[in-house]
């Protein structure tokens, strides 16, 4: 019989395997992409591909100027639409830049988990041979006790200062004290990176259920609306949000008050709104910039306000109608721009046709200050001297083609055309609050007055708790990395020399220690001198 | 009262640049008699390590040099401690213009960008002084710090003047105190930290044996390495606050006000792009392979965007942080 040693074979080198190339590709670019070298470069990318959001107009930002750049730079405009630069933070390449820094990111703080795990359970490590080597390190600290008496005296004291301790004996009657501190730095440093993790998918989720919409709302009881999207001057629901999931509640503007400084500058603004939500009674609540409108499923912002004039059109027939007419302000003074539009007037009321050679419209501008030099801007943005000027048009208003128009302009393609003409002359034509102005074919325009109205964001962020709870937790974590300082300490106690062997028992102790700054920290001479002392007082 | 704050910031700009003056006569006289060393001490050496050795070369050269020293290392001292002075009579007059400004407009001084970088400064110098009273060791920086104080204060007063006012309702609330004080605290951290950063550099270079011109400015200032750690702990300190004041309180204010936490308005984009490079410095400096020169041109990049956030954006962008009445 052959004697068969059966103790189990060293696994220390797996045999050696063929490595795939593609496998090895992929291993090298998952290390490559998790470095931080590579982390730091796409923190640069990141930075660097924001900037273009900034210089350009961003679409999500501001619509209107990304249309005037169009005007501005007609050729430009169609290549940067391509490379996505008026949606920058859309676009896929800066999706791709902030992806690869998240993947990165998981990759490098995963393991580091892990880690960390690992450590936090295991006892420290045993001191190292030479302690001398050490960046701090003290020798020959005589004390009286025994060497196990001292080893457990110093443990006690080093958990007092919240040191990790371990206590070993050795065989030759050496004891180490090992002590471990600052596991809290890469706590919160891994706290901090896991929360802006939270924070991306917050934003994502944010993006997937949540809304907005915009609702221009002129003052009066006929002018209140209902959260439907039809209702609204425009909206966006994220991929995950069905309009019947809209809460439901309406609004009413009943009131607006604004108050300005002597330089026009607006001082307050206070909406006061009918609200009535789930078909429940109406109740009455204000809300202003910085305080806005919450309502559990959805909060109303108070953007802006302006004025709406009210005319009274009374046409070849005799039939009036009343328009309430948001004009738009162009200056923080509140001169203000836009159209009073009536395609059905002038139906003779025996064919009862109506002639689309004789629809009216009226573009102009409202001053609530007309200033004394008669200028055509506003001199202060509350209504003290109101002054509408007016250009009249008729014929075809273009209503009728069913290509949806700006409400706030006249169709320029009738104008061009000469379908819808200018009949008041090339001035337009004053009118005072309470004025009448009797046209070339003897009808009738009167400015009868103006209401307020307020621009009103309506939107909804299922994820912003979530997202606050990250940011605060992220910066905890944050505050916790940099403050903190990871070090380690040791100490070797030896039964004094004089007395070699297990006799020392009961005799003194010689005792050298050392210290292990892990991370960058100056202050650690100080506390390793005073680790020291008490060692060598044998005080806590 | 805001004619007060007028004169007072006038007063305080002089006295910085007294402060000036001072930091630089001490650096001019105070330390010619170690300049003097440096020219001298390598001559005799070479002379005597001709004549006999390098043992023999020491004492003498010692002993050369110990009657002069005192005398004019006391002069520069006094110099230095006098720059000190002044420099703590120009903040606290900074902070009597900041104070009659915030009377005058019976509200908190940043209202506007004028006021703004009168803020960001006076926080810029505080801490700034409170280095050089802990560490007089670093001293020899105030020369460039004030110089960088009455760059900034020139530039707000030629620039961005604004008169008195209240402010507009988009700025009335209590996040008004809590966003921008914690970021104009942050910035001024990060601004004076940017002095210690390009002096690091210079030192660093000299320390290298460079003798070219911007590293000789390096001669007289502390050691590259306290530089460096100084330049880290002023960053580590303000990068918390500046997240806390422009990614946390922002964006709950920028809810309350315009709907959205987070809407990329041009200031938001330099604050990010300010954040992403400053937490690039930090992770550069933790990372051993990463040079710390390197580290520290992140952090000079960081200050580069900073900049370009106070001034560029407020000048060049349209937005709805567009409070600067600038220009």
């Amino acid at each position: 019989m052959t004697v068969i040693e059966e103790r189990p074979a060293p696994s220390a080198a797996p045999p050696p395997r063929r490595t795939n190339g593609l496998w090895a590709l992929l291993r090298n670019s998952w290390r490559q992409l998790t470095s931080m070298r590579t982390a730091l470069v796409l923190l640069f990318l990141l930075a660097i591909a924001a900037i273009p959001g900034s210089v350009f107009p961003q679409r999500g930002v501001n619509a209107e100027r990304v249309t005037q750049y169009y005007q501005q730079h007609p050729d430009l405009a169609p290549v940067l639409e391509r490379l996505g630069g008026f949606e920058v933070y859309a676009s896929p390449w800066f999706a791709s830049i902030y992806l690869l820094l998240f993947t990165s990111l998981i990759g490098c703080v995963v393991p580091r988990l892990i880690d960390h795990v690992r450590a936090l359970r295991m006892a420290p490590p045993d001191a190292p041979k030479r302690l001398e080597r050490l960046p701090q390190h003290a020798a020959d600290l005589t004390r009286a006790d025994a060497p196990a008496e001292v080893a457990r005296s110093l443990a006690a004291g080093l958990r007092r200062r919240r040191f990790r301790t371990k206590v070993r004996e050795h065989e030759d009657g050496v004891w180490t004290v090992s002590a471990e501190k600052g596991f809290l730095k890469e706590t919160g440093n891994l706290l901090f990176h896991f929360s802006l993790l939270a924070v991306l998918i917050g934003v994502g989720f944010g993006h997937w259920y949540g809304w907005h919409a915009n609702r221009l709302l002129v003052g009066g009881p006929d002018q209140g609306f209902c959260n439907t999207l039809t209702q609204y001057d425009d909206s966006t629901l994220g991929p995950r949000v069905h309009p019947a999931d809209l809460p439901n509640f309406c609004l009413r503007l009943t009131d607006f008050d604004a108050t300005f400084q002597s330089t026009g500058q607006p001082k307050t603004f206070l909406a006061t709104v009918q609200l009535t939500q789930d078909n429940g009674p109406a109740e009455t609540r204000r809300f202003t910039v910085n305080d806005p409108l919450r309502l559990g499923d959805a909060n109303v912002y108070l953007l802006g306000h302006g004025y709406a004039p009210v005319l009274k059109f009374t046409d070849r027939y005799g039939v009036a109608q009343t328009k309430v007419v948001p004009f738009l302000p162009i200056d923080g003074m509140q001169t203000s721009e836009g159209v009073a539009q009536f395609p059905d007037v002038n139906i003779d009321p025996k064919t009862d046709k109506r002639d689309p050679t004789l629809q009216m419209g009226f573009e102009g501008r409202y001053l609530p200050t007309s200033p004394t030099d008669g200028s055509a801007t506003s001199a202060f943005p509350a209504e003290n001297n109101p002054m509408l000027y007016l250009t009249a048009y008729r014929g075809d208003l273009g209503l009728d083609v069913g290509t949806p128009g700006s409400v706030y302009s006249l169709d320029q393609g009738q104008l061009a055309t000469g379908e819808l003409k200018n009949v008041s002359g090339t001035r337009p034509h004053a009118l005072k609050l309470g004025d009448t102005w009797t046209l070339d074919d003897g009808t009738k325009l009167e400015f009868v007055g103006t209401r307020e109205f307020a621009t009103l964001s309506i939107r909804h962020d299922p994820a912003q708790g979530l997202l606050l709870v990250g940011a605060v937790v992220g910066l905890l974590g944050l505050m916790l990395s940099l403050a903190g300082h990871r070090r380690r300490v040791w100490f070797r106690v030896r039964p004094d020399a004089d007395l070699p062997g297990p006799a020392a028992a009961g005799g003194g102790s010689v005792v050298t220690a050392g210290g292990l700054p892990r991370t960058d920290y100056p202050g650690f001479p100080e506390e390793f001198k005073a680790l020291v002392k008490a060692a060598e007082e044998g005080t806590p | 009262m805001a004619e007060l704050s007028n004169q007072l910031m006038a007063a305080a700009v002089l006295a910085y640049l007294f402060a000036m003056v001072c930091y630089a006569g001490e650096y001019a006289f105070g330390k010619r008699s170690r300049v003097g060393r440096a020219a001298v001490r390598p001559v005799e050496a070479k002379q005597l390590v001709g004549a006999g050795g390098p043992v023999a070369a020491d004492p003498p050269a010692v002993a050369d040099d110990n009657p002069v020293q005192p005398a004019r290392r006391d002069r520069g001292e006094l110099i230095g401690r006098i720059a000190v002075g002044i420099n703590v009579v120009a903040v606290l007059l900074h902070l009597g213009g900041l104070v009659t400004r915030g009377v005058a407009a019976d509200r908190m001084p940043w209202g506007n960008m004028y006021e703004y970088i009168l803020s960001t400064t006076f926080i810029a110098s505080a801490v700034w002084i409170g280095v050089v009273l802990a560490r007089p060791a670093v001293r020899h920086l105030g020369l460039f710090a004030s110089l960088a104080l009455v760059v900034m204060l020139g530039a707000a007063t030629m620039i961005a003047y604004t008169p008195v006012g209240p402010l507009v309702p988009a700025l009335n609330s209590y996040w008004f105190i809590i966003h921008v004080s914690t970021i104009i605290i942050g910035s001024g951290i990060f601004l004076i930290g940017a002095v210690p950063a390009v002096m690091y550099l210079i030192r660093n270079g000299y320390e290298e044996g460079r003798r070219t011109f911007p590293y000789t400015l390096g001669k007289h200032v502390p050691a590259a390495v306290t530089l460096e750690r100084l330049t880290f702990r002023l960053h580590a300190f303000a990068f918390p606050l500046f997240t806390f004041g422009a990614l946390i309180a922002g964006p709950i204010w920028a809810e309350a006000s315009w709907g959205r936490y987070w809407g990329w308005d041009p200031k938001e984009v330099w604050a990010f792009i300010s954040w992403v490079v400053y937490a690039g410095y930090l992770h550069a400096r933790a990372t051993p392979s990463v040079k710390r020169t390197v580290a520290t041109w992140i952090a000079l990049l960081g200050f580069v965007t900073m900049l370009m956030n106070l001034f560029g954006v407020n000048l060049f962008f349209e937005g709805l942080h567009s409070y600067a009445n600038a220009g």
